[in-house]
């Protein structure tokens, strides 16, 4: 049995008296890159605000890291990287001072050394004062991501992270997923493409809030010939 | 997890950052108190002169027509009507068609010239004190200048004594007292309103709305620093507002501010949590910016009509009393005013200081109640 990352069970979450997100489990082990598909509005962003701790579940139960997600949201936000599905950086402030305000709040020490860094490790060093509202689009996912893995969580929430990216961006991007997974990373990773299937080790597929397949890639590939799902 | 000030003072500076590159924002809250404070203080008249006036002689000498002469050419007064009494002054004033009444008694000259006190009834509408206190002091002297000029030849032994009369004053109106000058006390909380209510729920229903709250929300914040975060550059934007409308009433308008600065500047603190508060409750109340505006505004409307900022608090019905009542400018304008204009100490503004500290209380209160760390 390997050791769980995620482990959350009947997880439901109503707006008003519609049940977004009904009855969902979710087991991601530790080390994995795990799939979450589906297509628009069947509770991927929903499921992923309650992983997280910032949409309180109607129902369920389970841990995060080992942490309640019910009430140690607090101890749960420290470790966990959350990528939200729109760029949610401040659009006025430049990339340096996006990069450096998360860092301190992350309680981060030698902020400005370790904001250096991620800027080269980007390749956004000498951009460093544009403001981050005049990014194309696929520079913001970058510099998202590279500040989400700024003060190394344990285990990355991904939204959507290739929507709206050019396939040379969606193919770089997963080749650093592949590269943080090996250093023994935990993601999960929302998506609607299905051809990003193969790159995931376990897959979970639902569609208006309730589950319709999960398992090893390879399994429900060969159990529902997944492609003509989409 | 423990307050931290790494967080908060990263916190107060994405602020800061954004404040400065708002250009538009940082523009109207510096320029809303001169451009406001100007608006009024130019209404307040300076300077005035030739002031609606009736004149009721009852004494038809060449002493009382010196005298209505004299007050006809000192330029304070324009006698615009000289009635015979009948209770008709008292429309003229109340229908606001003069602003005084001069009323020289039966008898005046002979009462003067037998060095008899004789008084000179001066009616007033108080609406503006400074015109009252104005006008006594034009009447005092030119009476005084045309008793002694008009006496000197026959009746010369009498310039040695003071001139026998004296000046009664009757105010009518307002007895409040309720002046324009009592707008700029008023004005820094309409200010102060403005800032804290619209200017800080507008960038926290931008955050809202533009997604970014929910990325700060995902990182290891204590709601407690946010807020101190979003409200710190406002209680400076807040202090400095108050000190720019002190500055010009003083300067340009010669309004000094008689009581204690720092007790005026700790009630203006008070205010401006206050204000904060109520901002904090709109943004998480209203859905976008239109909607955060709107609910503003809604604040900010029966602040200036209910609390006797614009009207004479006692002048209003019952059922708006009962309102402003619950409205915290009503207690702010009240502090200002008795600070500013009386020079009241602690013990003089209690009784509205503790209604407003009460209402700061429970708006709090309930706004740490409603605030959450999560996005339901
Ligand atoms: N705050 C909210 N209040 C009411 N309904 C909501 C709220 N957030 C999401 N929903 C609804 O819940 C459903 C699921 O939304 P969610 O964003 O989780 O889907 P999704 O799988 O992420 O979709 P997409 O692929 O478009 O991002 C949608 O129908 C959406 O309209
Ligand atoms: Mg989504």
């Amino acid at each position: 049995m390997t050791e769980l990352a995620i482990d959350v069970k009947r997880l439901t979450k109503k707006f008003g008296s519609r049940i977004v997100v009904n009855n969902i489990d979710i087991q991601v082990p530790k080390g994995k890159i795990y799939g979450f598909f589906g297509p628009n509005g069947s509770g991927k962003t929903t499921t992923i605000r309650m992983l997280c701790g910032l949409l309180t579940p109607d129902a369920g139960e389970g841990t995060c890291l080992g942490y309640d997600i019910m009430a140690q949201t607090q101890m749960i936000r420290k470790k966990v990287g959350y990528m939200t599905q729109k760029f949610s950086f401040w659009d006025d402030l430049t990339i340096q001072e996006n990069v450096e305000f998360t860092a301190n709040i992350f309680g981060m020490d030698h902020v400005s050394e370790r904001t250096r860094e991620a800027l080269v490790k980007l390749g956004l060093q000498h951009r460093s004062d544009q403001s981050a509202g005049t990014l194309s689009g696929g520079w913001k996912q970058r510099l998202a991501l590279a500040a989400c893995i700024l003060h190394q969580p344990e285990i990355l929430l991904l939204d959507e992270p290739t929507a709206g990216v050019d396939p040379k961006a969606r193919r770089e991007l997963w080749d650093e997923l592949g590269r943080l997974s090996e250093d023994g990373m935990t993601i999960l990773v929302s998506t609607h493409y299905m051809d990003e299937a193969e790159r995931c080790h376990e897959l979970i597929y639902i569609a208006y809030g309730n589950l319709i397949v999960r398992g090893s890639t390879q399994q429900v590939i060969d159990q529902t010939h997944l492609k003509t799902l989409e | 997890m423990l307050f931290s000030f790494q967080r908060l003072k990263a916190l107060i500076n994405k602020e800061l950052i954004q404040l400065k590159r708002d250009r538009a924002t940082l523009a109207m809250m510096i320029m809303l108190p001169i451009v406001q404070l100007m608006l009024f203080g130019y209404a307040i008249n300076m300077d005035p002169k030739h002031l609606p006036t009736a004149v009721i002689s009852r004494n038809n000498t060449f002493l009382t027509r010196s005298l209505i002469t004299g007050l006809q050419n000192a330029g304070y007064f324009k006698i615009t009507q000289t009635v015979s009494g009948d209770k008709q002054e008292e429309r003229l004033l109340r229908q606001g068609r003069v602003l005084f009444v001069v009323m020289i008694p039966d008898n005046f000259t002979q009462n003067v010239i037998r060095g008899q006190k004789s008084a000179l009834l001066l009616q007033a509408d108080a609406t503006d004190p400074t015109a009252v206190s104005g006008a006594v002091g034009a009447l005092n002297t030119i009476a005084a200048k045309v008793i002694t000029t008009e006496l000197k030849g026959a009746l010369g032994f009498l310039k040695n004594a003071a001139p026998a009369f004296s000046i009664d004053v009757q105010k009518a109106y307002n007895p409040e007292g309720f002046t324009r000058y009592n707008i700029v006390p008023g004005l820094i909380g309409i200010i102060l309103i403005f800032t804290g209510a619209m200017m800080t729920s507008l960038p926290l229903t931008r955050e809202q709305e533009r997604g970014t709250m929910e990325n700060l929300l995902s990182m290891p914040v204590q709601p407690l620093e946010v807020m101190i975060g979003k409200i710190t550059p406002f209680i400076f934007i807040g202090l400095f507002q108050s000190l720019v409308v002190l500055f010009i009433a003083r300067f340009l308008f010669s309004i000094p501010v008689f009581g204690n600065l720092s007790l005026l500047f700790g009630c203006i603190l008070l205010f401006i949590l206050c204000n904060l508060a109520i901002g904090f409750l709109i943004s998480t109340a209203a859905k976008n910016q239109t909607q955060a505006l709107q609910m503003s505004v809604f604040v900010l409307l029966p602040s200036i009509m209910l609390t006797g900022f614009m009207f004479p608090f006692q002048g209003m019905p019952q059922w708006a009393q009962n309102i402003g009542r619950m409205i915290p400018l009503t207690y702010f304008v009240r502090i200002a005013r008795g600070i500013m204009l009386k020079g009241a100490e602690l013990q003089d503004i209690w009784p509205h200081l503790y209604p407003l500290d009460l209402i700061v209380i429970v708006i709090t209160l309930f706004m740490l109640r409603v605030y959450q760390n999560t996005l339901d």
